[in-house]
């Protein structure tokens, strides 16, 4: 079954809009050149997914996407037999997927993961490139043109929740943030259409929330709630309204910050 | 009308002073009353003279009283006389003159004949309660606090409703009921608590309880790194004190109370948005002020220079956030441009205010063509950019010279509608180059205050609940914490020792009790990996045609423990006896008690804290630390437990609420606060005992709130008459007291199972 698998279904058919922060893009394609696995670090909605979107759309290959979460185990990476009318199957599974038919494979938020799960992708991240199914009794060789991107928030200041070294010391990192106002005016205003007056008092109201981060708040505004606030309000909908239901609301339950984050929006979008 | 002699022959009283004041008070009488109403106004003041109390009662109640009919109704003159008299029969016949003043404030708060009645209902139960009562009978004794209250009322009534007067007058008749001098100055204000009661009570949104928002508004806004310091308005009674910045940081007011909306438009701004018009005004002048030099400057010219840089920051600081100018407009006054302008008087600040509303509001409807040309050069000049404080400084320089009047520098100054509450005085903005004796805002250096060696850490304060009351009495009890001192280790190693089969059976718990680390779940339908067993199982169960079992997978599940354990000991002075029928003292069993369980913990591998704690009296509460919770149960440990002494009284409620706090600080899922105690709650400074119970109940409610559950191993036989009050159903009576050891680990055990 593994061998008439479609890789094509993973690639990135239309180009996904990305506003380069820096440098990120040469440095991206060198790392994939010399196939080196990449570590993307950044507070969440800060564009990470959609880098490794675009990158993928860039250099032309397919890409599979993992989302961790702490339930998961090694099997659900590797693969796993499963049972059919003849016996048991093998599944492979994403990782193992991606190893055999050169995709990039990204494990988003990989920290959720448990530690014991991470460390099955220890060998294909150094120079051996290989795949070891143990249950299966195969040794998968990595594709040429596979590669691994992890993401991770270090946002989370959880000593439960980090990776550990040895894990991390395989990786060449890229460090994400939030963009600087002018250019996040241009991602919101180009994201959404909406006029650039209005994203730039959306960005403002983001960075005003950014700044509570860690006295009452996990993470400020992301990038992604100030575009969906713009969609809002490109529907039509009044901006303080749009700007409680997309900033506010998802992110705090506390009445003190939610207090201040409307009156932070009417102070910014007065008449 | 009738004739001022006709009244004067009703009136029956022959004071000369009363005498001739009493035309003037019958006219002031005219301006709110009826006839009938002047009649029984004149009859009210005969009776007050037949009391016989001197012509001082009858002067106030012909001030007075008019006024009060005025407001709440000419009916209101018969109850107050009738109370008058009541009051003179009474042994507080001296508060007579003190009540009748009273009334007009009173009246003036309270608007309605209902409310005032409670006054007056309040001012009996004020007489009654403060009274001193011999065998239960108080009518025949003199409050000493009633005078006061009466006279502390008219204060009151400026800051609280009726309902928060009652709640204050509550806490001085509870707080003080064997010590009428403390009494007497908590009723003249004179005393710290009861300026903290007052401020409790107060209407308004309290700068304490905003405090939070307040920081977020400036983190998020502006910038954060200022401090905050509320100082009162409710004890500065001559000048009011105006919000400043200096270096310590912003100075603000601790209330504010909700602006309600005026006819013009403005107001209609709740309490805590005007702390933010005036954060976000001192925030645009830490921006963008930089200092000017004063001494060239007449006062007037400083004036108009500041209004101009206030309105240049503010500006500023619209540009960034526009909503700001909707804020600022309701609370600014607008003065009316066309006033009735009077001789002599300083118009000065009425101009200024002018000109400032119109540099803020572009819809003023000012036209007086000065102003509009100032206000058209300073927006040109803001659109121009860049600007700075300098150019302010030309601008008010020139507003002045254009347009200065004679009268500017009277001593009457108009200042209706001239005050913009939510700016500061501007101090950081000028600098005085030569020394004046004029306008110094330092503060003298205090000397630093001596402190006490014993204690190196500064106490930690404390609420206790009046159950009575029903509120907290806030920060009344001090916590001094101590590392315990050290003792012989050894001897609880001889301890442990002499309880080695026990502990040989506690081993065998807590090996069976003991966290592992992976357990499998199986019979999974969907799992993280095959079960190879059930899944061959249902293979065959297919091919043979029987319903397989389709759980065939399997997973893992963590089984760690996260609890945290603070065991709080009660080491009073109590604990030093011997029991009945035991060899040894109940503190020498809780040492060996204590030590096998801290062992066992050790054992499960749970963070353990153990403290003890003794009072004596409010201002002296000790709690001693013997075990942190991530330090190991060695010599060190061992030394301090073993050096473990009773003293002192058991004031339970703060004991808790500071165990409470470090063990809210843990990071686990279950917290649990084990009492170890042999009494009820007492102290030497409390009379009712179920007070000190009522406040460990309390405490133990608020650990309930923050997730930590208490549980109280009590070894006095006679505890289930108050345990039960304190801890509900959460406790456990060891009335075989010398099974404690025993009983200890095994109650934790069951407790944490």
């Amino acid at each position: 079954m593994s061998n008439h698998f479609d890789i094509k279904q993973y690639e990135v058919a239309k180009e996904p809009f990305y506003q380069a922060q820096g440098k990120e893009i040469a440095l991206y394609e060198a790392a994939y050149n010399a196939r080196l696995p990449v570590l993307l670090k950044g507070p969440t909605g800060c564009g990470k997914s959609r880098f490794v979107e675009y990158m993928a759309w860039r250099l032309q290959k397919p890409l599979i996407t993992v989302a961790c979460n702490e339930d998961m185990t090694a099997s659900d990476l590797v693969g796993r037999y499963l049972l059919d009318a003849n016996g048991t199957t093998w599944i492979d599974g994403p990782l193992t997927l991606a190893a055999r038919h050169g995709a990039i494979c990204y494990l988003d938020e990989v920290v959720e993961a448990r530690q014991d799960t991470t460390v099955v992708i220890h060998p294909l991240t150094d120079h051996r490139r290989t795949l070891p199914l143990d249950k299966k009794g195969e040794l998968v060789q990595a594709h040429k043109d596979f590669q691994l991107v992890i993401s991770y928030n270090p946002g989370y200041q959880n000593l439960m929740k980090d990776l550990k070294q040895s894990t991390k010391q395989r990786f060449a990192g890229l460090e994400f943030d939030y963009a600087k106002a002018e250019v996040e005016t241009g991602i919101v205003s180009k994201e959404t259409g909406i006029s650039t007056e209005v994203a730039a008092k959306l960005v403002q109201i983001g960075e005003a929330a950014r700044k509570l981060k860690g006295h009452g708040l996990d993470e400020g505004i992301s990038t992604r709630l100030l575009v969906y606030a713009a969609t809002l309000i490109q529907q039509g909908i009044e901006t303080t309204d749009a700007c409680r239901m997309a900033l506010v609301c998802p992110i705090t339950d506390d009445a003190d910050i939610r207090d201040t984050l409307e009156h932070a929006i009417d102070a910014v979008f007065a008449d | 009308m009738t004739a001022p002699s006709e009244e004067r022959q009703l009136l029956q009283c022959k004071f000369s002073r009363v005498q001739s004041v009493f035309d003037d008070c019958i006219a002031n009488a005219r301006r709110y009353m009826s006839d009938a109403g002047i009649r029984s106004y004149i009859e009210g003041a005969n009776a007050i003279n037949r009391t016989g109390r001197g012509e001082e009662p009858v002067l106030v109640y012909l001030e007075e009283m008019p006024q009060v009919a005025g407001l709440l109704g000419e009916s209101v003159i018969e109850e107050v006389v009738t109370f008058t008299r009541t009051l003179a029969k009474s042994p507080n016949s001296k508060a007579v003159p003190n009540f009748l003043q009273t009334l007009a404030s009173a009246a003036r708060a309270l608007e309605s004949i209902e409310l005032f009645r409670e006054y007056l209902q309040l001012v009996v139960d004020t007489a009654v309660r403060t009274s001193p009562k011999v065998h239960g009978i108080d009518a025949m004794y003199t409050s000493p606090c009633l005078p006061d209250f009466l006279d502390s009322t008219a204060h009151l009534f400026g800051q609280l409703s009726l309902a928060g007067i009652r709640n204050w007058v509550d806490y001085g008749v509870a707080a003080y009921p064997n010590d009428p001098e403390r009494q007497q100055e908590y009723f003249r204000l004179k005393t710290p608590d009861s300026h903290a009661v007052l401020q409790r009570e107060r209407h308004g949104t309290l700068f304490v309880e905003h405090e939070r928002k307040l920081g977020m508004y400036l983190r998020a806004l502006w910038q954060d790194d200022v401090n905050l310091y509320p100082y009162s308005l409710a004890f500065d009674e001559l000048r009011k004190p105006v919000p400043y910045l200096n270096q310590q940081g912003i100075h603000l007011p601790d209330v504010y109370d909700d602006l309600p909306k005026q006819e013009n438009g403005t107001g209609g701004v709740r309490g805590i948005d005007r702390y933010r018009a005036l954060l976000a005004h001192i925030s645009a002048h830490r921006l963008w002020t930089t200092k000017l030099v004063a001494d060239n400057l007449s006062p007037f010219q400083r004036m108009s220079v500041e209004v101009f840089e206030d309105s240049r920051v503010e500006w500023l600081a619209m540009q960034r956030l526009p909503g700001l100018r909707a804020l600022w407009c309701k609370l600014h006054p607008e003065p009316i441009d066309y006033i009735e302008y009077i001789d002599g008087v300083s118009y000065i600040r009425q101009r200024l205010a002018m000109l400032s509303r119109a540099l803020l509001d572009p819809q003023h409807k000012y036209t007086h063509p000065v102003i509009l040309n100032y206000v058209a050069r300073f927006h040109a000049l803001m659109a121009g950019g860049n600007t700075t404080t300098k150019d302010m400084q030309t601008l008010g320089v020139q507003f002045i010279a254009e347009t200065r009047q004679a009268s500017d520098s009277s001593s009457k100054v108009h200042f209706e509608d001239t005050v913009v509450d939510y700016r500061d005085d501007n101090r950081l903005l000028w600098q005085f180059i030569e020394a004046g004796d004029e306008e110094v805002f330092e503060e003298r250096q205090r000397p630093p205050e001596e402190q006490e060696d014993e204690f190196t850490v500064p106490p930690r304060l404390y609420p206790e609940w009046d159950y009575g009351a029903e509120h907290y009495r806030p920060d009344w009890v001090s916590v001094y914490e101590h590392l315990h001192p050290q003792g012989n280790g050894s001897e609880i190693d001889r301890l442990l020792d002499k309880h080695k089969a026990l502990a040989k059976r506690l081993q065998k718990i807590i090996d069976l009790l003991k966290p592992q680390n992976k357990v499998r779940i199986r019979y999974q339908e969907e799992g993280a990996e095959l079960d190879l067993d059930v899944a061959l199982r249902s293979l065959i169960d297919l091919k043979s045609g029987a319903q397989p079992d389709p759980r065939i997978n399997m997973s893992h599940r963590h089984d760690g423990r996260s609890v945290a354990v603070s065991l709080l000991l009660d080491l009073s002075a109590s604990l030093g006896d011997v029991p009945e029928g035991c060899s040894q003292s109940k503190l020498e069993l809780s040492q060996e008690a204590v030590s096998l369980l801290a062992w066992a913990v050790e054992q499960m591998g749970d963070p353990l804290a153990i403290g003890g704690f003794h009072s004596d009296t409010r201002h002296n509460v000790r709690y001693w630390h013997f075990k942190g919770y991530r330090e190991h149960w060695g010599n060190e440990v061992k030394a301090r437990l073993a050096n473990m002494r009773a003293e002192y009284s058991t004031r339970m409620g703060a004991a808790i609420r500071h165990a409470g706090h470090y063990l809210a600080h843990q990071q686990a899922d279950k917290k649990l606060l084990l009492i170890l105690t042999d009494g009820e709650p007492a102290d030497i400074d409390v009379s009712d005992a179920r007070l000190l119970i009522e406040d460990a109940h309390k405490a133990v409610q608020e650990m309930d709130q923050q997730g930590i559950y208490t549980y109280c191993i009590n070894l006095d036989p006679g505890a289930d008459d108050y345990v039960a009050d304190i801890f509900g159903k959460h406790y456990a009576v060891i009335d075989n007291i010398a099974r404690l050891p025993e009983r200890l680990p095994q109650l934790f055990m069951s407790l944490v199972k």
